[in-house]
């Protein structure tokens, strides 16, 4: 099914000898947008127990009696919808990053987002949650600080002895913070006991059971901003590939460009962490699976690989939780397991 | 020389234990042909339970990083733990015996280079709890004691047992790990190792029973399809305030279905006795027996 789609999308893009761009856009929401769609409707109605749509929305048994009906609104629903934010947010920020760092291993986690959010996460989980944390949960309301820190603390690097922002610093500070962040992040769990390591493991391998809405309700917010960002963001991406000076000289404001590629792809990869956990590959491999597809173009790219992220991870998320059930999967296990030879395929494939 | 206090045990076992055990003695003692260790290094925290238990408290010289039990083991060298063990350290106490676990396997091999004696221990059923006790009694010279000890966990648990008996066995969630203040990243205990049998003991029926493996993680689909009708969680620290701990039992409100929720059967126990496999470990059932079956109790 997913490939079908993307296929089709392709052949959209590359057929037909450059189309408008509102075509290719049209054709991309279709294709990408559908597919999202289906495998946001399919994917709650599938795992390791079986339930009936029937009583799911029989209203004559009340919600809390109603086992069916809870397992798809408390447990299925929001794992699906969780998905879909966190796969749709990793897979364009990754898009932003590789272009703001002219760099196609780019990803996410790259500038120590992750980092800073695992080490808050970690902190919490060894030396508990503060007395602020009754009305927030602690755990996500501490990894999103901690990745806003290390962003914060990049972001300063990168500008502090530069008018303009530095992208080769940028990097350089950032693996670098990376690297530090991880260190801090094993003398904390060195500190751990066993339950506590244990729990810090599995925080690290990622996981969409948020049992609620509520985890959802509060990262949405600093999502939908950071999507706003990306939709400014396409155009003045195109010509930035092509180099800073050459950008500038078409008209691009290249610092605000940068900024604002910047501080979205953060706020993006900050939101769906702290919702999440670090679940890895999506970034770097959607991105560059979507431009083997439909070509380079920014405008296709973002929305394209938006939409196709979400999906693989839903996809993904359904597979974890069911193959071995009642045992679970990590899915982060699952995103390498099924996308790396999948993109391998298709890299051989076009080449 | 005994710093912990011995439970209290009939004179008939005694004697039984005594006599049953005389072979024993006088074999191993014939065998090893040497006294038992007075300098003993201990990197298990179960074992170092089970060690003061039975009376070998004053010959224990080190312990691991994670030992909290009992407060006299708290005030000996620290030695690291599982996976750093300070081998350093540990040859710096010149030790006359190393017991660690049985996965430590370069920690074994370069202290029997060394020429320190060692014996590897692994944790599993209850069983293996009261096997090693009286192994651990044999090894260090208090096999008496030892075989005491492991009697008194026997009868202890015989007593919990015929206390619940008859009685309806709840379907029971047993959780040990999860996210605070959230159900994420919940792992339950499965069908096999000690907590399995301590909830069967206590007379419950584990909701992963049929789960070959000692601990499952739970998604919030899977808690609500085996429908629990008593949750206990379980800390290992001591931690948590009374209102800390009101919060975490409010978090179960997420799954109104739970008939533990709806009879308010969520429990919350802390210690480290209910997570050690040692000597604790009757005291540790009778406590989730207590709390699965309040009215067995009232006397």
């Amino acid at each position: 099914m997913i490939l079908n789609h993307n296929t089709k999308a392709s052949q959209g893009a590359s057929t037909e000898a450059q189309p408008p761009i509102r075509w290719r856009l049209t054709v991309t929401w279709l294709s990408f947008g559908s597919l999202m769609i289906l495998t946001l409707l399919i994917a709650p109605l599938i795992g390791p127990t079986s339930i009936t749509l029937s009583s799911v929305i029989d209203r004559s048994l009340p919600f809390v009696e109603n086992v069916d009906a809870q397992i798809f609104f408390i447990a299925r629903l929001p794992r699906a919808l969780t998905g879909a934010l966190v796969g749709a947010s990793l897979a364009a920020a990754g898009v932003v990053f590789q272009a703001l760092l002219r760099n196609p291993l780019a990803t996410p986690y790259t500038l120590g987002i992750s980092a800073g959010s695992s080490l808050g996460a970690m902190l919490v989980i060894t030396f508990g949650a503060p007395v602020l944390a009754s009305v927030i949960p602690a755990l996500p309301l501490a990894s999103f600080l901690g990745s806003l820190m290390a962003a914060g603390v990049v972001y300063a690097l990168a500008t502090l002895r530069h008018r303009d922002l530095s992208t080769m610093v940028l990097l350089l500070a950032g693996v670098t913070i990376n690297s530090f962040f991880s260190s801090v992040i094993m003398f904390v769990q060195y500190l751990n006991d066993f339950t506590q390591t244990f729990q810090t493991v599995r925080w690290l391998m990622g996981n969409l059971d948020v049992s609620g809405y509520q985890p959802i309700l509060a990262a949405l917010p600093f999502t939908l901003i950071a999507f706003i960002g990306f939709a400014w963001l396409p155009k003045s991406l195109n010509l930035l590939s092509l180099g800073v000076d050459s950008a500038a000289s078409r008209g691009v404001d290249v610092l605000r460009t940068q900024r604002l590629a910047f501080l979205t792809a953060s706020l993006a990869t900050a939101a769906a962490v702290s919702l999440s956990g670090p679940i890895g590959f999506i970034g770097i491999v959607i991105p560059h699976l979507v431009r083997l597809l439909v070509g380079a173009d920014h405008r296709i790219v973002m929305p394209a690989s938006a939409c196709l992220g979400a999906s693989f991870l839903v996809a993904c998320d359904v597979v974890a939780r069911t193959v071995m059930s009642p045992l679970e999967l990590p899915v982060g296990i699952i995103t390498a397991l099924i996308g790396g030879p999948f993109f391998l395929w298709i890299l051989v494939r076009r080449q | 020389m005994t710093r912990v206090k011995p439970k209290s045990s009939s004179m008939r076992s005694y004697r039984c234990a005594s006599l049953a055990l005389l072979f024993v003695i006088s074999s191993t003692t014939v065998t090893s042909q040497s006294s038992p260790p007075q300098r003993i290094i201990s990197l298990i925290p179960a074992v170092t339970e089970i060690l003061f238990a039975i009376g070998a408290g004053s010959q224990v010289i080190g312990v691991s990083n994670y030992d909290v039990y009992p407060p006299a083991a708290t005030q000996l060298p620290r030695v690291g733990g599982l996976v750093d063990p300070a081998v350093e350290t540990i040859l710096s106490l010149q030790p006359d015996l190393v017991i660690a676990y049985e996965t430590q396997f370069t920690l074994l091999k370069q202290l029997t280079n060394a020429g320190i004696n060692v014996s590897s221990y692994t944790h599993g059923t209850l069983d293996h709890i009261l096997a090693g006790i009286r192994s651990l009694g044999v090894q260090t010279g208090h096999a008496i004691r030892a075989e005491q000890v492991a009697r008194q966990i026997e009868s202890d648990l015989q007593g919990i047992r015929a206390r619940v008996a008859g009685r309806n066995r709840p379907r029971t969630l047993f959780v040990f790990a999860k996210e605070p203040l959230s159900i994420r990243n919940l792992f339950a205990n499965g069908g096999k190792g000690f907590h399995n049998e301590m909830l069967e003991i206590a007379g419950s029926k584990n909701v992963f029973a049929d789960t070959p493996r000692p601990s499952v993680q739970a998604s919030t689909e899977t808690i609500l399809a085996r429908a629990p009708e008593v949750i206990i969680e379980v800390r290992a620290g001591n931690t948590l305030k009374p209102t800390d701990i009101r919060r975490e039992l409010a978090v179960w409100n997420l799954l109104p279905s739970l008939p533990a929720v709806q009879a308010g059967r969520v429990y919350f126990l802390q210690g480290t006795d209910l997570v050690v496999p040692g000597p604790r470990i009757a005291m540790a059932t009778e406590r989730l027996a207590r709390a699965l079956h309040p009215d067995a109790f009232k006397q």
